[in-house]
């Protein structure tokens, strides 16, 4: 049997040395006689295993790591071509527990797949979402997703089945898809990973969801921080081409969708759908007024769906298995899985999909492994820059949307960054609002001048100076941009600022119980 | 040719072959940064002559976006991840050691002429943190340790 050899090509398994393994895989066989196929797969997702190399067996592929260049010899020397045990063997890839535990859904191929290979693709499952889409009416399309329960991914959770509709519904000669890549909170990486371990899944939930609703045109907006993502989705929409997958009369139904990648130039608040279609008509990205709604007059005035990477990645195996598939995972009114991600202090950080409703803790330590600094966690933010940081005493909340919003925290698009006690809540307090004045997009006041006011009272309180006229002075311009910004920028920046000054007083020079309340 | 000249080239050159995108604008000026490594106010003009658009509109737009910058960059770029994610693994002190071993602040460029730093918000290298990129090269789990070797080798390749 030849060998098969794995080791991805996904961009955080690079950047600790990855593709310097792979090199040393490929010269170590030649020198050794041994030929095999070296084989750039996607990353499971399992980070503190990363760069973590496979085999193909009899018995399935086997996995060791982390292997750094200078473990390269002795794999060989211990016969890891052919699964031989070494001090780096995890054993049976699928068995290893934090993958074995999680429901990949939206990741189904990806760690498995070579990304760019159209032939792997379709031969795990892909393109069967579109084949029987083509068969139904657009009507039928977007019952299928409004059945399946979806609810858009990039945090905002509305239901993209409504979205569809809506669009679906409002004659145009033009109508457009957007895929909104613009992935910029910290401590999110779901979206990369798909747009780099399996690109072919997003073309294909874009070709769907253009098909549904009448979009011969789509567009993904992708952020200028992921020239790997890029790199990949241009291989992989060529090779759709070229294959008839996409472009005009899409596998002889008569259907065309053609797609395009645009680059954004590191404006966090074009993650914002309307700052975004500004961003992509070629002006400043302002954030628009509401109505009209994007799917009736959005990009150049066109009704336009406008999709998160995993809403639209979900779409495939929502059409492939039927709606009532997605919905049976989850719980309440979250339905489906969510692909959640560890990040900052955690010892097992990595990609975790799984239905709603694990807690927050049994994530943290089941998964998680707790803190990487083997310090207590302190507090976790989840969400982004514009979600609360939670404190031990709510880590038993559930994942799921309106759990986390009855405790002033959000879901978002499920990053979790954890931090010890080392860490200064009121530092990171400061830190959000000159996030927010950075990143203002300057159209409404409260955001524009509130996020500079807030980190100048932040220096003050920091520094101990008139606590009791300041502390009162952050919450009077928290609740101003709480309640008067235009989008969630300004709007939501309050939540990371005000949970840590409610949870963690101390840190702000105050330790008056009475003073905290929200 | 002169040096203005042939700035004029290279931006008529992609000026004609992006203009008729739709939203061009944003296309148009990656394009010419990545092959002048900036957008040069003399540019302007002719890119929004061709777009037909005023000069302030097209200066909106480059003063808008982080990315885009109006002066010549160091041989390389670094950017890094100033967000919640690096700052949980001790990205604050690697921003002090990094500012120091370079003698620079964010957006400037050392004497030399051989890097300019730039913070960046997330390079969605999260599980692997701090991060920070050069050029398209990402370096994840970055410390005060082997910055200085990482930095080193990208001088290399150069």
């Amino acid at each position: 049997m030849s060998i098969t050899i794995y080791v991805p090509c996904d961009s955080t398994a690079v950047s600790i040395g990855a593709d310097r393994v792979a090199k040393t895989i490929a010269q170590e066989a030649l020198k050794r006689n041994i030929t095999i196929q070296l084989i750039r797969n996607g990353s499971r997702g399992l980070y503190w295993l990363e760069p973590m190399v496979e085999v193909l067996t009899d018995a399935g592929r086997k996995a060791y790591g982390p292997v750094q260049v200078s473990d390269v010899a002795s794999l060989f020397d211990a016969d890891f071509v052919n699964g031989g045990e070494h001090p780096l063997y995890l054993g049976l890839t699928e068995e290893i527990e934090y993958l074995k535990k999680q429901q990949r859904l939206t990741f189904a191929r990806i760690g498995i797949t070579d990304p760019i290979s159209l032939e792997d693709y379709i031969s795990h499952e892909g393109y069967q979402g579109l084949s029987n889409a083509l068969k139904l009416s657009q009507a039928d399309i977007v019952k299928a997703v409004t059945d399946s329960g979806l609810r858009g991914r990039g945090g905002a959770a509305f239901p993209t089945g409504i979205k569809w509709n809506t669009v679906l519904n409002t004659p145009s000669e033009q109508k457009y898809i957007i895929c909104n890549a613009d992935e910029g909170d910290s401590g999110t990486f779901s979206d990369r990973m798909v747009m780099e371990s399996d690109p072919f899944v997003l073309i294909e939930g874009m070709t769907i969801a253009g098909i549904a609703v009448g979009a011969t045109q789509g567009y993904i907006y992708l952020r200028i921080e992921y020239p790997h993502a890029h790199k990949a989705l241009n291989t992989a929409i060529e090779k759709a081409y070229a294959a008839g997958y996409l472009g005009d009369n899409i596998k002889g139904s008569g259907k065309s969708f053609n797609l395009e990648v645009r680059l954004g130039a590191g404006a966090y608040v074009c993650g914002e759908e309307t700052s975004l279609m500004e961003s992509l008509e070629g002006k400043r990205g302002l954030v628009r007024f509401k109505p009209p709604l994007p799917a009736i007059s959005g990009l150049f005035g066109k009704p336009t769906v406008v999709n998160n990477v995993i809403s639209l990645a979900s779409v495939p195996i929502i059409l492939d298995k039927g709606g009532d598939y997605y919905r049976d995972f989850g719980m309440g009114r979250s339905r489906g899985t969510l692909p959640l991600q560890l990040a900052g202090n955690l010892k097992h950080t990595g990609l975790v999909e799984l239905g709603f409703g694990m807690t927050l803790r049994e994530l943290l330590y089941d998964f998680g492994g707790g803190s990487a600094s083997g310090r207590p966690i302190k507090a976790v933010q989840v969400g982004g820059p514009l979600g609360s940081y939670l404190p031990e005493s709510q880590f038993d909340t559930p994942l799921d949307y309106e759990a986390f919003a009855a405790n002033w925290t959000v879901l978002g698009h499920g990053g979790v960054v954890a931090f010890d006690d080392t860490a200064n809540m009121a530092e990171l307090a400061r830190y959000n609002m000159e996030f927010c004045a950075a990143e203002s997009c300057g159209k409404c006041t409260p955001c524009r001048i509130g996020s500079t006011r807030g980190y100048e009272v932040m220096d003050e309180i920091i520094a101990g100076q008139a606590l009791d006229k300041n502390i009162p002075l952050l919450r009077d311009l928290c609740n101003t941009l709480l309640n008067g910004s235009l989008c969630a920028l300004g709007g939501m920046t309050p939540y990371p600022v005000l949970s840590a000054l409610n949870h963690f007083p101390k840190d702000f020079g105050v330790d008056d119980q009475a003073n905290t309340a929200v | 040719m002169t040096e203005l000249n042939a700035m004029e080239t290279i931006v008529q050159d992609i000026i004609a072959a992006l203009k008729d995108k739709p939203g061009a604008l944003l296309p148009i000026l990656h394009a010419v940064q990545d092959k002048l490594g900036y957008v040069p106010s003399d540019s302007v003009p002719a890119i929004a002559k061709a777009l037909k658009l005023s000069r302030a509109e097209v200066h909106g737009v480059i003063s808008f976006y982080h990315y885009f910058r109006d002066t010549a960059p160091g041989k390389q770029t670094i950017h890094l991840c100033r967000a919640e994610s690096c700052q949980a693994m001790g990205g604050k002190k690697l921003e002090a050691h990094v500012k120091s071993t370079l003698g620079i602040d964010y957006h400037e460029t050392t004497a030399d002429g051989k890097f300019s730093l730039e913070p960046v918000y997330c390079l969605g290298n999260c599980a692997c943190s701090p991060a920070m990129q050069i050029g398209h090269d990402i370096y994840g789990r970055v410390s005060a340790d082997n910055f200085e070797s990482i930095i080193t080798q990208a001088e290399d390749i150069a």
